[in-house]
């Protein structure tokens, strides 16, 4: 990337960058790598759900589909080049998603329990 | 460098001595520019996380409905296994490839603007917005075929093919008529998510063809990048959920059909 007067310069007290953001800008060869890459994986989903795998038919449907997601988020939503801080916020609000959905599946499991 | 903000603030908080002046550095400053941002770096990063702000908050709403999907299929499993069995892979494979290939669009069009290429800017929205669409039309095919098959929840609801699937031609296991209106819930929610999915698809084709028509303008090739970068961060997060949605609405249970 070109240099930039702004982060390069000496800045002890971080006031023109706070963020130490470096600007990226993603090439299209790399764009398209991870349009080849979803198209692969979306076929491989499809081609999976009609082997029997038991129980681990959901689960690799699941994983496919959270792999497919994190390369979106990281290249098509840039979120490899971000900020720490926005990085934290993403691993954040998923982390507070998760949270809310183990507690109520913790709830909705064990209201039965000791009655059956 | 026209992505440049001067600010001269600091400067003007100081005292002056008798006699002197304040020296204003030059600005250069463009429409876009917000005075209260020192630079430009700030402004796009407050930018970037205003729009991650909202969309987290998106994936809780999203997530109240799969929430909602994930108990009430361990609750009325043989329901939502022959139910989602009837909806269409192929045309939600298809989907999935358009919506993908319309993400891949978006993401061109991204950097179309951050290189300031005005024609290929506005190429790149057009065919996102062309395979939006498209994505549209192939849903409004699957929801007709429901409509066809009385899939739809509600008055005209039928569970004459869960309850006596061979006289159908479907080869699944027939379920008890009360365990058969369950179905109706796997396909109540799967218009939910499929119908909010597309609202905000339609809902991005609007912004989009706004988006258009300020690219044609030339507002996006002058290193002025933020509405499109953030616009992508929408249309990206929106097919997320559709990566989801696809294999949890139409693909798990097909290794159960005879």
């Amino acid at each position: 990337m070109a240099s930039n007067p702004h982060t390069d310069v000496h800045d002890p007290a971080n006031i023109t960058n706070p963020e130490h953001a470096e600007h990226h800008i993603v090439t299209p060869f790399q764009y398209g790598l991870v349009f080849l890459t979803l198209l692969v994986f979306t076929g491989i989903t499809v081609g999976a759900a009609y082997v029997n795998l038991g129980p681990m038919n959901p689960v690799i449907a699941l994983l496919i589909a959270s792999f497919k997601a994190v390369v979106v988020i990281l290249f098509f939503m840039h979120v490899r080049w971000q900020s720490r801080l926005i990085k934290m916020t993403i691993g954040a609000g998923f982390f507070t998603f998760l949270v809310l959905i183990t507690m109520t599946l913790s709830d909705y499991i064990s209201r039965a329990w000791g009655l059956w | 460098m026209d992505n440049l903000i001067a600010s001269p603030h600091a400067l003007e908080d100081q005292e002056l001595m008798p006699g002197e002046t304040v020296v204003h550095e030059p600005h250069t400053l463009l429409p876009q520019h917000r005075h209260h941002f020192e630079t430009e770096e700030q402004q796009r990063e407050a930018g970037s996380f205003g729009m991650w702000l909202f969309l987290l908050t998106e994936i809780m709403f999203f997530g109240g409905m799969f929430f909602a999907y994930l108990l009430y299929r361990n609750w009325y499993y043989p329901a939502f296994a022959v139910a989602s069995n009837q909806l269409n892979v192929p045309e939600g494979a298809i989907n999935t490839a358009i919506l993908i290939t319309s993400g891949f669009c978006m993401a061109l069009g991204v950097w179309a603007a951050e290189v300031r290429k005005k024609k290929f800017l506005v190429l790149m929205l057009v065919l996102t917005t062309v395979f939006g669409v498209a994505f549209l039309g192939v849903k409004v095919d699957e929801y007709h075929e429901k409509y066809e098959h009385h899939h739809i929840p509600g008055a005209s609801f039928s569970i004459a093919e869960f309850v006596n699937p061979a006289a159908y031609h479907i080869d699944e296991r027939p379920l008890s008529p009360d365990m058969a209106q369950h179905t109706q819930l796997f396909f109540f929610l799967y218009f939910a998510m499929t119908g909010m999915h597309a609202l905000h698809m339609i809902i991005g084709i609007g912004i989009l063809g706004w988006l258009i028509w300020r690219a044609n303008r030339g507002e996006f090739s002058t290193g002025y990048v933020a509405p499109i970068e953030n616009f992508g961060l929408y249309w990206h997060f929106v097919d997320i959920v559709w990566l989801f949605l696809f294999p949890l609405l139409y693909l798990i249970n097909r290794h159960l059909a005879h």
